[in-house]
């Protein structure tokens, strides 16, 4: 279980509260206005920003002051998730090893998840000379090598086409699914939420509303989504 | 890091390696220029190495205000290579023993009775010419303060330069209250005032300008290591000033008898007969064989002038503020 | 938290070292002088003149850099390259070269002078403070070129193609892409050439024509030389420390950082270029002339006699290798540490940047009498000289490496921390091979810097270690010009060799 216990975020004069639980396994969605904090909400779980107040665990264990490499987590952002001076296998490479000190054993798992994702002939090209999606599925490859319990994507595939990027949704779906993955999904497409996570948390004037099932949720949204959805 | 750490200790070991020897050590501070191949030093330590049975180690560089920073802790146990405009200060720091040496015997153009400071070699100053380009020089200090703006000379900074601060004693001994005067007179035609003597020789030797201040004995090194006689000191009848430099015992030695030795070596005839085309300068006694005929040839002013370590102490700030206000203009 | 304060350690040991070499130094001299000493009038109007040079050098350097380093980044020719490489060169020149070849082409008898005489033109003299302002020009329009040129590559292709799709005009270009990141460097490089100037000393008075140009620097030697008078040069070594903390302090406030966000590396784009291409060809001619001919002449002068020096020479040689390649080492390890903290804490910076106002004078006596209690200076000469010349360097490091890891940690850091990248795995893997260009780029400086230095603080000189510039000063000193020429020719050829070699090596690193 993933709580974010009476959490107050502070940047500048903004502030966003958050008192939430999410299930082991659960897939959740983030939607909300510009400006709301949503991508503040995850850079907080992700340790990217201290909060001033609140604790932040997993499993019961406080992780509210462990660096973001040491969390029990992976994040995908909407961009600079591979870097773009060391070759595909080696980004995937990071996943397992932060040292790139890898076993046979781990060059065969590295295979495995480029031929998961289909990127096994890109294995030794960096990634200028792939396409978006392909970026994106080398990115996704490495959080399920990193093999940590939660899977946090900040609009992680927002740049990529409609057909590619439900595409995408539907891979990470399928490898979240399999490998037991909590999911937490900052979005600002009502869709992707409908499609991909059974719950989601409205973030309003300054709180992080509890996962409601989405369904009901963008059927019947608060005022302060109502505007937002333009529904 | 680890590597120029290691490196560094690598060479500072090897260079100390090379200078551990069973034998006494005298150590002599001497100027910057001294050590150098082209320096008198290396002769001097062979010739004092033959009759010492010691090490001479030289250390070469600031002289005198190394020697004011340590005080009576200093290492060295001579010094040579010392100028006369610091010799007040030198003598104030009580560090120096006399040097024990009959100046009677001295070739120098004026009397010199000081009992600290021995003298090995002089010069004096003059304004140096290529007699291909500059057809009538000036024939007295006058007629270079006269001159048309447009002969050029270059001159050292007497704040940074021996040589600079040598020209600033010279034209007030001619010209005494009057120097400002002169000065002002000279300056249009003072290209540029450079840190020291090298930057004004090459701009000489360059073409840059007509005349460089510089010593008599300039032209010597160019006729007898370059066979070139274009180059000329023009002669001034209202005088010339007095350069030499100094060599002198510390009381503070742990060599004393060593520290004596070498003021003898001073002033013996292997030092004198070599001093002449190894610091381009006149020995401070000269026998016959000792110069170089080309450099016996040179011609030599009619006067020369010369400050008292005293008189110079108490005039340099005066004869500078002159200076300055001189150019400032 | 203790990860991050023990990430911290290297850089704050490199400050450390910096703050002790420049300020407990100069504390030593005040110590030693019982105090400080008051200023003259003379004093006071040596730094109004060190002052307004150091300004305008610093301002028409800039000014000069940008349209050299537009035309440069926006046009192809063959021999690009090689010419942006030799256009850096006056920065690297020993002070003493550099000053014979403007000489040669600027002086009385130069090669402008006599063209203009053969136009029946007025000749025009190089000597007096605008001649101090041409040879700061000289030398630092390289490193303002350089800095600026480094922005340019900086803006991600991805912008540029963007403004080339939005069809952008000459206009927009200047105010969405070029305005931002000149804002971004140029006050970086007006300070540090501000900083170089403002210590800069034989080259003032060498083309000064006279005591008017008389800088601080000099009025320090000349306190601490002619006067005997620790307690005016310590005044004056703190007036320049002052000077220098007040400047960074306005850059502080004048300073942002780019924002462009991170690129991916594509290969860059032109068609950006106005089509006219006479103003950029003119602007590289006439830079590459002023810039490179003084060097030629040089050169040219020593050629012949090269095989002709004296073997002590080629000994000097040697150690001067040795020592810049070692003082290279020292450079950047003091350098990267600063330059990694630099852009979340700013006293890495200021520390940094520390050096450059030292003045060497101070900083040797300063030296000298913490040193002396404990061991006897001359077996000090070798570390001493390596670690001031690797100081003197470091600001230069900082100035070529800050900028782009302000990008690299803007771009790339929480990518890093979210795969716990940290350590040497992170210096190796990300922070080297990202920063391989500039980091070759401050390596050649430091060793070309450090090749051409006269490299004793003499006060610890031990009359044995010779390097190749003091052999050149020696033999000037000796009647023996030729000579000093021919050294000088080998002196700028191994410079540059350095530089270029590590330069070079930076590219071939970079894994772009």
């Amino acid at each position: 279980m993933l709580t974010l216990d009476n959490l107050i975020l502070r940047q500048n004069d903004f502030t966003l509260r958050a008192n939430i639980s999410l299930a082991h396994g659960s897939s959740t969605a983030i939607i909300g206005p510009s400006g709301a904090g949503k991508s503040t909400l995850l850079s907080a779980i992700a340790g990217f920003l201290a909060p001033s107040a609140g604790r932040i665990s997993w499993q019961g264990q406080d992780i509210t002051t462990c660096a973001p490499g040491k969390r029990p987590l992976s994040i995908l952002f909407q961009d600079q998730n591979l870097f773009p001076h060391l070759t595909i296998a080696q980004n995937l490479g990071l996943g397992l090893s932060p040292r790139l000190r890898l076993s046979d054993k781990d060059r065969d798992t590295i295979a495995q998840a480029l031929a998961d994702t289909g990127l096994t002939a890109y294995a030794q090209r960096k990634p200028p000379q792939l396409s978006g999606g392909q970026q994106s599925r080398a990115a996704l490859a490495r959080t399920l090598l990193r093999n940590k319990p939660i899977l946090l994507l900040d609009e992680a595939f927002a740049a990529l086409g409609p057909a590619l990027k439900s595409e995408m949704l539907d891979l990470t779906g399928k490898l979240t699914t399999d490998a037991k993955l909590t999911t937490v999904m900052v979005t600002h497409d009502p869709d992707d939420a409908a499609a991909f996570c059974p719950n989601t948390i409205a973030v309003t004037d300054g709180v992080a509303h509890p996962p409601c099932p989405t369904q009901s949720l963008l059927a019947s949204p608060p005022p302060a989504l109502r505007a937002y959805l333009g529904a | 890091m680890k590597t120029s750490l290691m490196l560094a200790g690598l060479l500072a070991a090897t260079a100390t390696s090379a200078l551990a020897q069973d034998k006494p050590v005298l150590t002599v501070y001497a100027p910057d220029y001294f050590t150098s191949d082209w320096g008198p030093g290396p002769k001097i330590e062979a010739g004092f190495e033959d009759i010492c049975n010691c090490d001479l180690q030289f250390i070469a560089g600031d002289l005198l205000p190394r020697l004011l920073l340590e005080g009576d802790r200093t290492e060295a146990d001579a010094v040579i290579g010392l100028n006369t405009d610091v010799t007040a200060r030198a003598r104030a720091t009580g560090l120096f023993a006399p040097h024990g040496q009959d100046t009677s015997t001295l070739s120098l153009p004026i009397a010199w009775t000081d009992d600290t400071f021995l003298p090995f070699n002089w010069g004096e100053t003059a304004f140096v010419y290529d007699t291909t380009k500059l057809a009538n020089p000036p024939q007295s200090f006058q007629a270079l303060l006269d001159a048309p703006d447009d002969l050029k000379i270059a001159i050292q900074d007497p704040r940074s330069s021996i040589s600079g601060l040598a020209l600033l004693l010279w034209v007030k001994a001619i010209y005494g209250d009057e120097a400002q005067a002169a000065w002002e007179k000279l300056a249009p035609k003072v290209l540029t005032v450079t840190p020291g003597w090298s930057e004004s020789y090459g701009l000489f030797t360059d073409g840059e300008v007509d005349m460089v201040m510089s010593y008599t004995t300039s032209p010597a090194y160019h006729i007898i290591a370059e066979d070139d006689t274009t180059k000329a000191a023009a002669i001034f009848p209202e005088g010339h000033y007095f350069m030499t430099e100094l060599a002198a015992q510390l009381n503070t030695t742990d060599q004393p008898q060593l520290a004596q030795a070498f003021m003898d070596y001073i002033l013996s005839d292997a030092f004198q007969g070599m001093i002449a085309t190894a610091n381009w300068s006149y020995p401070a006694i000269i026998k016959p064989g000792f110069l170089p005929p080309q450099f016996a040839d040179l011609p030599r002013p009619a006067k020369t002038l010369f400050y008292s370590e005293q008189e110079a102490e108490e005039i340099r700030q005066e004869a500078l503020d002159e200076w300055l206000t001189a150019f400032g203009r | 938290m203790a990860d991050r304060i023990r990430s911290l350690i290297p850089a704050a040991l490199a400050a450390a070292l910096l703050a002790a070499l420049v300020l407990g130094t100069l504390t030593a001299v005040t110590i030693r002088a019982g105090g400080l000493g008051g200023l003259s009038a003379r004093d006071l109007s040596a730094i109004w003149f060190t002052l307004w040079q150091a300004a305008l050098s610093a301002l028409l350097s800039c000014a000069c850099a940008v349209p050299l380093a537009r035309a440069l980044s926006r046009r192809r020719f063959p021999g690009r390259k090689l010419l942006i490489a030799l256009l850096g060169a006056p920065f690297i020149l020993p002070v003493i070269a550099a000053v014979m070849g403007l000489i040669a082409i600027f002086g009385r008898s130069g090669s402008v002078n006599d063209l203009l005489q053969w136009l029946g033109l007025p000749t025009l003299s190089i000597y007096g403070a605008h001649g101090v302002i041409l040879a700061h020009v000289f030398f630092n329009l390289p490193l303002a070129t350089r800095m600026v040129l480094h922005g340019w590559q900086a803006i991600p292709s991805e912008r540029m193609r963007l403004a080339a799709s939005l069809n952008f005009p000459a206009a927009s270009i200047r105010r969405h892409l070029e305005y931002p990141m000149l804002r971004s460097t140029l006050p970086g490089a007006f300070l540090a050439i501000f900083l170089v100037c403002l210590t800069s000393f034989a080259v003032a008075l060498t083309l000064g024509g006279g005591p008017r140009a008389t800088t601080v620097e000099l009025a320090i030697y000349q306190a601490f030389r002619f006067d005997f008078d620790l307690a005016r040069a310590a005044a004056l070594a703190l007036v320049q420390v002052a000077i220098c903390i007040a400047a960074l302090l306005v850059s502080r406030v004048i300073s942002v950082a780019p924002n462009f966000g991170a690129g991916l590396d594509r290969p860059s784009i032109l068609g950006l270029a106005p089509r006219t291409i006479w103003p950029d060809a003119l602007c590289i001619s006439a830079a590459s002339l002023f810039l490179l001919t003084p060097i030629a002449v040089v050169m040219m002068r020593g050629v012949s006699g090269l095989a002709g020096l004296p073997t002590t020479i080629w000994q000097a040689t040697t150690t001067s290798l040795w020592l810049a390649l070692a003082s290279t080492a020292l450079t950047l390890a003091i350098a990267l540490p600063l330059a990694l903290a630099a852009p979340r804490h700013r006293w890495a910076e200021a520390a940094g940047m520390l050096p450059l106002t030292a003045s060497a004078l101070v900083t040797g006596t300063g030296l000298f009498l913490i040193a002396r209690p404990y061991v006897n200076p001359t077996q000090l000469a070798l570390p001493v000289t390596l670690i001031s010349n690797a100081a003197l360097c470091v600001p230069f490091a900082l100035r070529i490496l800050i900028p782009q890891v302000r990008g690299l940690q803007m771009d790339y850091d929480r990518l890093a921390a979210s795969l716990d990248l940290h350590g040497i795995t992170r210096l190796r893997y990300v922070t080297v091979p990202r920063l391989a260009r500039p980091i070759g780029f401050s390596a050649g400086l430091a060793a070309a810097f450090s090749m051409g230095d006269l490299g004793v603080i003499t006060l610890f000189s031990d009359g044995q270690t010779q390097t190749l510039p003091l052999a050149l000063y020696q033999l000037m000193g000796a009647y023996r010009l030729d000579q000093a020429a021919s050294a000088a020719t080998l002196l700028i050829t191994l410079s540059f060799g350095l530089f270029m070699a590590f330069d070079r090596m930076g590219h071939y690193a970079d894994p772009r």
